[in-house]
């Protein structure tokens, strides 16, 4: 009796708390994240630039990280190369095309464990209308409390597009993505 | 003879009239032209750095222009001209200063917006003024844009309304600014 009480106990218990996945909102707020982009400058360096304005959310359970889920909407209209003559350049036509296209999305429908906080995040970016999926190669930083009362978690990751794949009428090749967020459990 | 008089224009005011054309009408042209280079065009950096370049120049001999038409007497208006070709006259002429201002501040607050200066050949440099207020670049990128459009056609109006009074009218219009 008392063994089958203890083994349906055991039972509840694992159906009550099948996975402890907390949702996080990305810390754009208090800027714990960026969206940071280079490409080759004639083949002879590398040119900078970010997307000020973006948010997004996460799903994220250290033991099954697998079940992570992640979401963000770039504003592209705040790229920023820290020069005004190029950023009016890249919000055009040519390239965004920010009129039309306002907003990127990016929405995860695949994550794999690659072990040792290494994710691989499959999903769907969204740029200039065109759909592509792209995989983000992410590591965990770390997570814990903070000192003022929350729960954050923060990711590390880099992936990388080819300009042709989204139709931009200038061609300089690949765009390298170095992505860092901060997330606040909710 | 330096000064316009009552009946025609003074060389100084012809200068800055048909030097102004020559200048205006070749900033529009190159502009047009240079916001579709190809990156790998030998122009590509050449032409925006000429457009500004004369752009500034022009910003400071429009200055000078307008400083001149003030303090200096002008032609009197032909008494042929009707009230309302003299109204009409007036208002076009307005337009004209106005827009041409309008079109060489955007320009500058475009290439200014990021705190640069802009260098003036190698001459020298206008500084910037700072970020006045937000997404400035594309804000005054298309002012520049759509002012410059319309200077062209009051230009055109402008040619036509000299050509008209010249050939059709057979009055001293345009021959006072030629001769």
């Amino acid at each position: 009796m008392k063994k089958t009480l203890l083994a349906s106990a055991l039972a509840l218990s694992s159906l009550a708390m099948p996975v402890m996945a907390a949702d996080y909102v990305i810390d754009t707020k208090g800027a714990h994240a960026s969206i940071n982009f280079k490409v080759k400058h004639l083949g002879y360096s590398w040119l900078t630039g970010r997307f000020n304005t973006f948010s997004g959310e996460f799903n994220y359970d250290e033991k099954q990280p697998e079940a992570s889920k992640i979401s963000v909407n770039i504003d592209t209209t705040s790229v920023d190369s820290n020069h005004a003559e190029r950023d009016k350049h890249l919000r055009d036509s040519d390239f965004l095309d920010v009129k039309k296209f306002s907003t990127a999305t990016f929405n995860s429908t695949k994550v794999t464990d690659l072990g040792n906080g290494k994710l691989a995040i499959t999903g769907i970016l969204s740029l200039q209308g065109i759909e592509k999926e792209i995989t983000i190669d992410a590591k965990k930083i770390g997570e814990g409390k903070d000192p003022w009362g929350g729960y954050r978690a923060g990711f590390a990751g880099t992936t990388s597009i080819q300009m042709k794949d989204f139709g931009y009428k200038m061609d300089f090749g690949q765009i390298d993505f170095d992505l860092h967020i901060e997330g606040i459990k909710k | 003879m330096v000064f316009d008089n009552e009946t025609k224009f003074g060389t100084v005011s012809k200068v800055f009239h048909w030097l102004s054309a020559i200048v205006i009408l070749g900033l529009f042209a190159v502009g047009f032209w240079m916001v579709d280079l190809n990156y790998y065009s030998e122009w590509y950096r050449t032409a925006p750095y000429w457009h500004k370049s004369i752009g500034i120049l022009l910003l400071g001999f429009t200055l000078a222009r307008l400083l001149w038409k003030f303090i200096t007497p002008s032609p009197k208006t032909l008494t042929t001209h009707t009230k309302l070709t003299q109204l009409a006259t007036k208002l076009g002429h307005l337009a004209l200063y106005s827009i041409l201002l309008v079109i060489l501040i955007s320009g500058y607050l475009i290439s200014t917006a990021d705190g640069r200066a802009i260098e003036v050949f190698t001459w020298f440099e206008v500084m910037s003024l700072g970020e006045l207020i937000a997404n400035q670049e594309d804000v005054a990128g298309s002012i520049h844009k759509y002012a410059a459009y319309s200077l062209m056609a009051i230009v055109l109006i402008h040619i036509l309304a000299a050509l008209k009074h010249h050939f059709i009218d057979k009055d001293d219009t345009l021959r006072r600014m030629i001769k």
